[in-house]
């Protein structure tokens, strides 16, 4: 019998940290594993072999912040059958989406002195508002064995099992005593996709968001209990949900009710 | 007859981010020659206006997903140097086995996955594992373990750690989730032994500069997270005296700033000034290897940073072993910090060298203005004339085989344009 015939992955950057597609080199112990399994034909991290083919799998991390960008996920998802976003810039447009609520030409004018050198667009979005894409992966940075999941699971042709409830039931699941109940610590768990692994709660810390809103968040009657419980006031509210996922609807739209 | 050669890479590969190379020949001769970088602009000194002092960490964490250690730790710095905060000895001690941590992982990265296979005329890791797949196996195991001290001590990841926090750590690792690390650390001691001696039997294109090396100086350590900074020049200073000496100007190939210093030019950071400004601060082991490597106390020829950057992994590991076995859990994990208006600055060694952090902070914390000036932005220049000569001295390559020694001289510097800004493309042209 012929030997199956590896599916094709290219890794793609757009702006970004380069966290992302890091989390796919930080699997050590898989790396050579999924070189055995996967053809990694495109991954300009990590090697200078180039590539100008089609691909089975397209990994997108970062988001699109330039006209160039917005040409170039156009491309990929031409050239790719499947088209995975992964991370918190590539499904919510990221920490650089807080650019999305300010005047970009003020940004540029405080950071540059030329401004007339920079070609930028006002705003930072996700790849799901240019193209159709296949899967979004959370996280800033996503969870190396989620990110391992939906790779197994676009290889042997299922969908991934990737939860998108809560993370307080990270918390309920490890035994982690609830940081806002017991310590009055403003956290984000109620309202945020589990998946990191219930990081902040187990080190004392009220979780900050990183992997965005979960499905159907009551964002609402978290923020009028920070502000009844916590005393919390209106800026620090809208701070907590203008962070790594800003733009996620939910999230954008509770930390405006708070200006 | 006039001959025109024009060399042209889209996209410079296995750096950190997106950078070019433009590079015009005639008769021979450089007409052109830049290093641009235009990884899209992010903006994070402008939305860190209005936000409060403790957030700086965990949003500059997210200019570089392959340091953030050195973003959280400037900035924790400065809003330490801004609210007066001294941490004591076992939070010092615990930031430097974290800071350890992010050497081992990134230029363990850097020296087997990103620049040696440039040495092997290979394309990347994944074929150097066809060649020699032990080595690369260990060299995996190497890295992983700088990730297992970033998760241990940073709160269970390694790409932005969450426990780091301005006044020390939110929860402090017990002794076990230290103590896990010893033995590990032992065979990283090892096999980073052994890296310095693969390396350094690597073949070395020949350039030579007389540089501006700066760096970090300690009173007793090899520099990571603190100390004054120095140059090979004669210069000496406080970090808060920073921007007295450098500044960055803005030219229009690249989105990242070029800094430079006032009264010198282009000055060179990384583990090539490091080493050079603090070869008497290694311990005996790294001295050692180093001299077996065949390195003297000074570096002149970029392409031996590979070998550098192995024996600070060396160090790191012997430093990280050390903290390792020595830690005691604080009494507590923090200082409460008060706010108060002021102006704080932080500067230490990222792996690809120094990271200054300055902030300007209201009565209430928040802040007014940051500025934030990125190692690979101070290096911009200095691998452009790197480059100068490497190309002179390449003239007789064919374009491939000129395009890789450049990409190669490039990549002696780790670039990390996420953080400068981040795109390299490199264009060669000859006429």
């Amino acid at each position: 019998m012929a030997a199956r015939k590896k599916p094709r992955l290219g890794v793609w950057k757009f702006s970004s940290c380069d966290g992302c597609q890091l989390t796919l080199l930080d699997c050590e112990t898989e790396l050579l594993a999924i070189a055995d399994e996967i053809e990694i034909a495109y991954f300009l991290e990590a090697t200078r072999r180039e590539d100008k083919g089609r691909y089975d799998i397209a990994l997108v991390e970062g988001s699109v912040t330039t006209p160039e960008e917005a040409r170039k996920i156009r491309d990929v998802r031409r050239r790719s059958n499947l088209v995975l976003s992964v991370g918190a810039c590539a499904t919510t447009g990221g920490i650089q989406a807080l650019r999305n609520f300010r005047d970009v030409k003020g940004f540029i004018d405080l950071v540059y002195a030329h401004p007339e050198y920079i070609d930028t667009l006002a705003t930072s979005t996700a790849f799901a508002d240019h193209i159709h894409v296949d899967f979004e992966l959370r996280g800033c940075p996503p969870n190396k064995n989620q990110l391992l999941e939906v790779l197994s699971a676009y290889v042997a042709g299922r969908r991934p099992v990737v939860p998108t409830h809560s993370e307080c039931m990270e918390c309920k699941a490890r035994g982690t005593v609830c940081v806002m109940v017991a310590q009055g610590t403003a956290c984000m768990g109620p309202v945020t996709q589990a998946g990191c692994g219930n990081l902040c709660p187990s080190y004392d810390r009220g979780c900050y968001g990183c992997f965005g809103q979960k499905e159907t968040p009551n964002t609402g009657s978290l923020a009028a209990w920070w502000r009844e419980q916590l005393r919390m006031d209106g800026r620090d509210v809208r701070r907590r949900f203008s962070t790594y996922n800003a733009n996620a609807p939910a999230f954008r739209e509770e930390s405006e009710r708070h200006g | 007859m006039a001959r025109t050669r024009t060399i042209k890479v889209d996209a410079l590969a296995r750096v950190e981010g997106e950078g070019s190379l433009r590079l015009r020949l005639k008769d021979g001769v450089i007409q052109q020659l830049e290093f641009g970088i235009f990884e899209p602009p992010r903006f994070f000194e402008a939305f860190l206006v209005g936000r409060d002092y403790s957030e700086a960490p965990d949003i500059t964490a997210r200019i570089c997903g392959i340091c953030p250690i050195a973003y959280q730790m400037g900035a924790i710095n400065a809003m330490e140097d801004a609210l007066d905060i001294q941490v004591p000895r076992p939070i010092r001690d615990l930031r430097r086995l974290i800071y350890c941590g992010e050497w081992i992982e990134s230029h363990g990265l850097h020296v087997y996955m990103l620049h040696a296979p440039d040495f092997l005329g290979l394309a990347d890791a994944i074929e150097l594992a066809k060649v020699n797949r032990p080595l690369v196996e260990k060299a995996l195991r190497l890295k992983q373990i700088g990730n297992e001290i970033l998760a241990a001590v940073g709160g269970g990841r390694a790409i932005h750690p969450i426990n780091l926090r301005v006044g020390g750590f939110y929860r402090a690792p017990t002794k076990q989730e230290i103590g896990a690390l010893v033995e590990p650390l032992k065979w990283a001691v090892e096999t980073s032994l052994e890296t310095v001696r693969v390396v350094s039997a690597f073949e070395f294109p020949e350039v030579e500069q007389d540089y501006t090396f700066m760096a970090l100086r300690h009173e007793d350590e090899y520099p990571i997270h603190e100390g004054r900074l120095i140059t090979n020049r004669g210069d000496d200073f406080p970090v808060r005296d920073f921007e007295d000496h450098v500044d960055e100007e803005h030219v229009a190939r690249s989105n990242a700033l070029h800094g430079f210093m006032k009264a010198r030019g282009a000055h060179h950071v990384g583990p090539m000034a490091r080493y050079s400004l603090n070869h008497d601060r290694l311990g005996a082991t790294a001295r050692q290897a180093a001299a077996e490597a065949g390195l003297g106390p000074v570096i002149t020829n970029p392409f031996h940073s590979i070998i550098v950057r192995s024996v600070e992994i060396l160090q790191a590991c012997e430093d990280a072993l050390r903290l390792a076995e020595n830690y005691e859990m604080p009494d507590r994990p923090f200082i409460e910090p008060e706010p108060r208006a002021a102006v704080g600055y932080g500067c230490t060694e990222a792996p690809r060298g120094i990271c200054y952090h300055r902030y300007e902070l209201a009565e209430d914390g928040a802040i007014k203005s940051a500025r934030i000036i990125p190692p690979t932005a101070q290096n911009q220049k200095i691998i452009e004339s790197d480059l100068w000569q490497v190309v002179e001295r390449n003239l007789h390559l064919p374009d491939e085989d000129l395009k890789w020694r450049c990409e190669q001289a490039i990549r002696n510097y780790d670039p990390c344009i996420s953080c400068a800004t981040h795109f390299l493309k490199l264009e060669v042209e000859r006429e």
